[in-house]
């Protein structure tokens, strides 16, 4: 029944226009009202968004629910919109994770309620936009207005040090982006549009392929983060508020990733494969050294986020081995492993991280530190929450059965085929991973009881409950039976694959 | 001898408006002071009643030529006069309140403010070096003495006289320039001169009057290194007479450099395209660069004018038809934003103080969300971030560099200090929503002011998510140059 409504539309402006409500109707006083509207807003826009799923036509690499109108017609801009494999799921990731937002910061934010449930729900709004967005200046549009709730998040309700990091943010994101406006520039100057689908028919040199690949990976690899443009994520993340940790680390983070997939590897195939062995050493240094930093972090919040550098190596390690894989087995089979690999990954890596950033705020919003030292035996005064926290933190540091194997696994045996080294130096994570985790756990949960403030702790409450319940059923589900996942994304990736191993020479 | 008499049709809102002004002098002189609302009344019907005479005659696209071809009338003259008279309009509501407030409520500031509007339109529609040097020194003066008003205010004093100065030295460039290239082709008729111009390019003397001409213009736009007194005049000046300053002149330069240039000069683009690039480059960087250090709101968004300028160029210097529309719509889209910037400050100020510190502004959120939210609108709008009007007339010129070809590095100078820029955008955001406020007191507005600055603020908003009307009509208006 809702084939013909503009879904994409509405998942994009529903949001948006409740979030504008919000503030309207805002009452310093009556902060439920606020909560209230949010929430159903929030709520509707994730049901709106579940026919994406039910009635997605599976076997096509088509774009779906496509919407097309005329937006500015003296530059040939279109209002496009439309989803295929790869971004429907990111957009039920985002409509998903902005319920549980909003749920996690119900009581915990003391002030300002309106503005803070409003940002997050214009936010969703633009990153929906830009999961959808064909236009590639609506896109761009999309991808930097979603800086300005995002910097208000952070700057409003962070920690202490919230106006370094969130300046920080903001300038990082907005110094990648304008090289990639710079190439999106030059594409419509040579194609005469800015239909991105266009692009990736568009056939040009080496030498212009690799700066407009160039001009991509800096937007990109600042919003993934890679190695050696990630130094705002730990800031960002220490700064922000709980909720704005888990938008960040579960969706922000992969519209870099999504970039990769929907710009730089179709547009620009040969220089990306020209260039793979400094994607694919960025990833792994990403994935080994990061690693290695998460190791020695005091702050439970920047391990977390160490960590999620450390996991989106992964992903930009599965998109870029493509061609030394097909070079070496001269078939897509392994390929599409790598990519659908990496996209399992950042699928399951935003469930993960949401959840271990929610773990962390529970806590905090009862000691008000995110220091390992001053928790300690956690279990014993909390032990509902520690089992959820256990979880998740073995899901992060990949153990079958939860969704943070499947990626993982998927990606270290598609590197074989790439290079044993390369699966070699990925398998560490398994070790390094589950060192910094599992390290962390021992110490802030298990033990005896270290401190009087940690003997004072209440269990988690029935709201507390439901959020960390939903995310864990998540990550056991796609752990299990990632299977619904994959089918959705694979046409999708065979035909992207099918096209970027085709030089355009 | 035969006299025959001038079609003055052309030329219909410029004479109207002329009478209009003098009407209001005269009318004036009997008002109480109790009732000056009403000569504040008449100067805004004044506006409208040319506003409405230029649109119903609006030719879209026929050009008119008359008094000898000294004057002008085209598509372009049109809309950028439309353009004038609504910056001017929302510069008078603004600045009401504000004089009030000051006891500088006066007839000259409208009088002057109207004549500075009659010479803003000669010089749109100026084809004679004559016609350009006439409307410009109309405009000039008229400025010059608004910036005085206030003759007990020491910095204004201090302003005007630096204003008036390096005004008088740039208008003597500009003639100088004038008279080089007079020299050159025999004529002060732009289109006789575009004519004559291509047999006389190599000469050296050609090429030396253009500079002239350019530093001329570059004073009025207040480009580095030529925008000395951009800071100190803004500064200087009561918020109101910063609020003219800043908006519709910048319109009236951009003609001024079309006429000059383009009309006149267009053989010479090779020469000027060099000259202006080193000027946009030079103010975006001195501008974005020197506006981090400002801690007077005033300076500030002169600075980030003098960087607006800069980007402004980018689109004439490629000497196409689409980059000139690009800058026409990046000079509209400017004076919206300028006015919303001040405006701000206007709305904040109140008797006996003026809301011009950066400090002012902290905690504006915790005071007044939508005056924050307004305020958020403008920096980011002037910052170039989407979903903004700032970003499409920024998105406008770059997409029109890029399209040159071989100007590609331009374009990425200038996104760098666009970043640069960022900065001090997100200091004030920073200011007024992470800080807590300094100054409680409650801000006392009269309604048409807050509702005004409303609606400009949604205007900017609006047309960013919707930027095509605006677009469109710019390329319209330059499809004959």
């Amino acid at each position: 029944m809702f084939v013909d409504w503009p879904i994409l539309s509405l998942v994009i402006w529903l949001p948006i226009i409740g979030g504008i409500a919000v503030l309207a109707t805002a009452n310093e006083s009556r902060p439920m009202q606020a909560r209230g509207l949010s929430l159903l807003v929030a709520i509707l826009t994730f049901i709106l968004s579940i026919p994406l799923y039910s009635d997605f036509h599976l076997g096509t690499h088509l774009m779906q629910f496509q919407e097309n109108t005329r937006w500015i017609s003296a530059f040939n801009i279109n209002y496009h919109l439309g989803v295929d494999g790869i971004s429907m799921p990111l957009i039920l990731l985002t409509t998903f994770m902005t319920v549980i937002v909003i749920v996690a910061g119900w009581e915990v934010i003391k002030f300002k309620q309106s503005q803070y449930m409003a940002a997050f729900l214009i936010m969703e709004g633009l990153m929906n936009g830009v999961f959808a967005a064909l236009d590639a200046a609506l896109f761009y549009v999309f991808w930097e207005a979603m800086l300005i709730p995002m910097f208000i998040i952070i700057g409003v309700w962070g920690g202490p040090n919230r106006v370094y990091a969130t300046i920080k943010f903001f300038l990082y994101t907005f110094f990648g982006s304008v090289f990639m406006l710079i190439a999106l520039l030059y594409l419509y100057f040579k194609t005469g549009s800015f239909e991105i689908l266009a692009y990736h028919q568009y056939k040009f040199g080496l030498g212009p392929q690799t700066l407009v690949f160039i001009a991509f990976l800096l937007a990109f690899a600042v919003k993934v983060p890679m190695w050696p443009v990630h130094t705002w994520l730990p800031d960002a993340h220490v700064e922000a508020p709980t909720g704005g940790s888990v938008i960040l680390a579960a969706i922000m983070l992969k519209l870099g990733a999504y970039g990769f997939l929907r710009f730089s590897l179709p547009i620009t195939p040969d220089a990306s494969h020209s260039l793979d062995w400094l994607m694919i050493g960025l990833s792994l240094i990403a994935v080994v050294y990061i690693g290695f930093v998460a190791l020695i972090q005091q702050d439970m919040k920047k391990l977390i986020a160490y960590s999620s550098i450390a996991h989106m190596g992964f992903v930009t390690l599965g998109f870029f081995i493509a061609w030394r894989i097909y070079a070496n087995t001269g078939e897509y089979k392994g390929v599409v492993m790598g990519i659908e690999g990496g996209m399992v990954q950042m699928i399951s890596h935003g469930f993960i991280s949401g959840a271990l950033f929610l773990c962390v705020g529970v806590m905090y919003d009862r000691m008000h530190s995110r220091m390992i030292k001053d928790y300690g035996g956690v279990v014993n005064t909390m032990p509902v929450f520690a089992a959820f926290m256990v979880l998740f933190a073995m899901a992060n540091t990949g153990l079958p059965g939860t969704s943070g194997f499947v990626g993982e696994f998927m990606v270290i045996l598609s590197s074989f085929k790439a290079n044993f080294w390369f699966a070699f130096l990925a398998a560490t994570t398994l070790i390094i991973g589950a060192a910094y985790t599992l390290w962390m756990v021992k110490r802030v949960i298990f033990g005896d009881v270290t401190n009087d403030g940690v003997a004072k702790l209440q269990d988690i409450n029935r709201r507390e409950f439901m959020f960390l319940a939903i995310l864990a059923f998540m990550v056991l589900l796609f752990g299990i039976w990632p299977a619904p996942l994959l089918q959705v994304m694979d046409a999708s990736v065979v035909n992207l694959v099918a096209h970027m191993t085709q030089s355009k020479l | 001898m035969n006299l025959v008499a001038p079609n003055i049709i052309p030329a219909i809102p410029e004479i109207t408006l002329l009478g209009l002004a003098c009407l209001i002098l005269v009318v004036d002189l009997f008002v109480e002071q109790h009732n000056r609302i009403v000569t504040y009344l008449l100067s805004q019907a004044s506006l409208l009643i040319v506003f409405i005479l230029t649109l119903s005659t609006f030719t879209g696209g026929e050009t008119q030529f008359t008094f000898n071809n000294t004057f002008i009338r085209d598509a372009m003259s049109d809309v950028l006069k439309m353009g004038v008279y609504v910056a001017v309009f929302i510069v008078f509501l603004y600045a009401k309140d504000y004089l009030r407030q000051r006891e500088m409520f006066k007839g000259e500031f409208y009088v002057l403010g109207l004549f500075g509007v009659l010479g803003m339109m000669i010089l749109i529609s100026a084809h004679n070096m004559l016609t350009v040097y006439l409307g410009l020194e109309l405009l000039s003066l008229s400025m010059y003495a608004m910036v005085a008003m206030q003759r007990d205010s020491e910095t204004a004093s201090e302003a005007a006289m630096k204003y008036f100065v390096l005004g008088a030295i740039a208008s003597g460039m500009l003639l100088y320039g004038m008279s080089m290239i007079y020299g050159v082709t025999g004529s002060l008729d732009l289109g006789e001169i575009s004519h004559k111009a291509a047999a006389v390019a190599n000469q050296p003397l050609m090429v030396f009057g253009m500079v002239f001409m350019i530093v001329g213009v570059a004073f009025k736009l207040g480009a580095v290194p030529f925008h000395m007194w951009v800071p100190d005049v803004y500064h200087g000046a009561p918020t109101s007479v910063t609020l003219y300053i800043a908006s519709a002149p910048k319109i009236a330069a951009f003609a001024m450099l079309m006429r000059l240039l383009v009309d006149g000069l267009l053989v010479l683009q090779p020469h000027w395209q060099d000259i202006l690039i080193i000027l946009a480059i030079a103010s975006m960087g001195i501008g974005n660069i020197v506006a981090i250090a400002q801690g007077n709101l005033k300076r500030m968004l002169a600075y980030s004018g003098i960087s607006h300028v800069g980007f402004l160029m980018l689109g004439v210097l490629t000497g196409q038809q689409t980059g000139f529309a690009a800058s026409m719509f990046y000079a509209l889209s400017y004076a919206l934003m300028s006015l919303g910037g001040f405006g701000m400050i206007v709305l904040l100020s109140r008797k006996g103080f003026e809301a011009d510190n950066l400090a002012d502004y902290k905690g504006l959120n915790d005071r007044s969300p939508w005056a924050a939210f307004m305020m958020l609108i403008f920096m980011f709008s002037m910052a170039g971030v989407p979903p903004f009007l700032g970003f499409w007339a920024k998105l406008s010129v770059l997409k029109e560099v890029v399209a040159t070809g071989n100007l590609l590095w331009l374009a990425i100078v200038a996104v760098i200090f666009s970043i640069i820029g960022a900065y001090y955008y997100l200091r004030i955001i920073k200011l007024m929503y992470f800080d807590k406020p300094e100054d409680t007191q409650a801000i006392s507005a009269d309604i048409d002011l807050k509702v005004a600055l409303s609606a400009n603020s949604l205007l900017v908003l609006g047309m960013g998510l919707l930027p095509g009307g605006l677009m469109a009509l710019c390329i319209t208006a330059m499809t004959h140059h």
